[in-house]
């Protein structure tokens, strides 16, 4: 850690983290878009094409427009088995504190429940995020998912 | 290598097919035994299987771990720059000795007792060959027999062209020209025109499913319109667009040509609950579509080359999707995305941002996995029962529009004069 964050900051962070896992977990698309910045990067990727420098990613996202797009399509274009996912994330470890910017990893793994299935560990591995302080508090202005998981199983249409 | 396989007893032969290929027994997805003769007639020989791309393996040294069908293959880049494609199974105890997916090195040595190969599968030494001296008295080694050039790695035939690498196990294999034959020839030289590949990146999903249903599902230019809304809505791929179908001489290969028309026009094929026509996107980037010069026409190109890859151009996202079975009842689906040498920075960035339709979260691919699982649900359940691909007659026939079935029947014509011989 680089920097000192203040109490309040850290709470807000970590409330953040706690909000965003909830809201996607809760199947609440309409909200999701609502934790980023309007010219926000989202990104899942898998961890083999982040370390060896491919810039393909499975979900990229260059707005929050895009993200609308995506809400959009779950719920009226791509067509799919339903199911329950639930986030489980770990304390937000801080890579650099500064300019009003907090850069942030956490690890995280999704389970995956379809209807009359049993709960499978869907996707793991950790995220690299850049929060920033905007009026109306905390926002990320990037969110890469880099993600363990050698194989998708099957789909993905929920964003982590 | 090519010892029959005791046929299961529902066999190629005694299915019940009714009318040509037009009603496919949902046997055929799902036995274990006919699913092994399949490896061995469509995989392991008289086939050409895709491996990888000649960019994957840029410098001397380079390999990449692949398959074909349920086999472990290394595309190598030899000293001498030469692409040699090898079995990942050590001569000696079998050892799929390459753990690394990819890697540069001078030679393979598997860890079990350090056989040591080069890189294009000759065996260049076994540790204790000529046994061990104790008390002046050499004891063990191999037989006096022993020949290091009898065992090597198993070497494939490999045949490289515009920069996409094939491989076969059987070296009695037709040129690759002539198994593809000329008419899809034509569009895989479309896009592998010579220029440089660049590698984007990978996405790899495991399907729950039989694999010949990916390639049917690119052979299918029917559901596009109807379960793509994406496809109809903007119209990239729509009944009413100008189209071909097009198949090799054996109706194994084929290519589904489409140009882009008819964006957001009504007619009757939007009566679709699947079309929007007041779908608007929010950042409309996801469809910055710029022609290219290579196209010559055509905005979409899908070829299917059996049995193991896919060729996808769809606008400005290219890629292949390379098909790795695991047992009847799942296959792997690995997407390669490329591009081309000359790319400006905003064509590659417009190929990623295409991408966004394509692959296991695609807007417009990820529930291509999802039909192929619920139809595989069937096949399971219900092995008795058929399939009907009976849109555009029961015939098989190249067309020049996309209301027809004909690509999937023409594949199981060939399936079953292979799988009955």
């Amino acid at each position: 850690m680089s920097a000192a964050l203040r109490f309040e900051d850290w709470y807000a962070l970590t409330q953040l983290y706690a909000d965003y896992a909830s809201v996607v977990d809760a199947g609440n698309w309409e909200q999701w878009p609502e934790f980023f910045t309007e010219d926000c990067v989202y990104r899942v990727q898998p961890r083999e094409n982040h370390e060896r420098g491919f810039p393909l990613a499975t979900l990229s996202f260059e707005s929050k427009g895009m993200l609308k797009d995506r809400a959009y399509g779950i719920r009226e274009t791509l067509f799919h088995d339903p199911y329950y996912q639930r986030h489980v994330v770990g304390v937000p470890r801080l890579l650099r504190v500064a300019d009003g910017c907090i850069e942030v990893e956490a690890n995280y793994a999704v389970f995956r429940t379809k209807l009359s299935q049993l709960t499978t560990v869907y996707n793991v591995g950790r995220s690299l995020d850049v929060v920033v302080r905007t009026p109306a508090g905390l926002k990320f202005a990037r969110r890469e998912f880099i993600y363990d998981s050698e194989m998708i199983p099957n789909s993905m249409i929920y964003p982590l | 290598m090519n010892a029959p396989i005791p046929l299961a007893e529902l066999t190629a032969s005694t299915m019940n097919w009714e009318r040509g290929t037009s009603r496919i027994p949902f046997a055929v997805y799902n036995d274990p035994a006919l699913h092994k003769l399949e490896l061995q007639r469509f995989f392991y020989e008289k086939h050409w299987c895709y491996v990888g791309l000649e960019a994957e393996i840029p410098k001397p040294g380079d390999y990449k771990r692949s398959s074909i069908g349920e086999r472990s293959v290394l595309l190598v880049r030899a000293l001498d720059g030469i692409i040699h494609v090898v079995e990942n199974a050590c001569a000696h105890r079998g050892v799929a000795f390459c753990r690394e997916r990819f890697g540069n090195r001078e030679a393979f040595i598997c860890p079990y007792h350090q056989w040591n190969y080069a890189l294009d599968g000759r065996l260049r030494g076994v540790p204790m060959r000529h046994g061990v001296k104790r008390d002046g008295v050499v004891q063990g080694g191999m037989p006096a027999d022993f020949n290091l050039a009898d065992h090597g790695l198993t070497r494939l035939k490999v045949a490289v062209r515009g920069g996409v690498v094939f491989a076969s196990f059987d070296h009695q294999v037709e040129s690759f020209e002539d198994f593809v034959g000329p008419d899809v020839l034509r569009y895989f030289d479309r896009l592998f025109d010579g220029r440089q590949l660049t590698i984007l990146g990978y996405n790899r999903q495991r399907i729950p499913g039989n694999w010949k249903l990916m390639q049917e599902n690119i052979k299918d230019p029917y559901h596009p319109g109807l379960l793509h809304t994406w496809f109809v809505t903007f119209g990239l791929w729509r009944a009413d667009n100008r189209a071909q179908m097009v198949m090799d001489a054996h109706h194994r290969h084929a290519a589904m040509i489409s140009t882009r028309g008819n964006a957001g026009a009504v007619s009757e094929v939007s009566r679709v609950s699947s079309f929007k026509q007041t779908m608007n996107l929010h950042d409309p980037r996801f469809l910055d579509i710029v022609p290219e010069p290579w196209w010559n026409g055509p905005t979409a190109v899908m070829t299917t080359l059996f049995p193991s890859v896919i060729l996808q151009q769809q606008v400005n996202s290219v890629s292949t999707r390379q098909i790795i079975p695991d047992g009847h009842g799942h296959f792997d689906f690995i997407w390669t995305h490329f591009g081309f040498e000359d790319d400006t920075a905003e064509m590659t960035q417009r190929r990623l941002r295409q991408a966004n339709l394509f692959g296991p979260a695609g807007f417009v691919s990820a529930d291509d996995g999802e039909v192929i699982e619920f139809s595989q649900e069937s096949f399971e359940a219900k092995p008795a029962h058929r399939t009907l691909a009976e849109l555009g007659g029961r015939d098989v026939e190249n067309t020049e529009h996309m209301v027809t079935e004909t690509l999937i029947r023409g594949m199981y014509r060939y399936w079953r004069e292979v799988m009955a011989r």
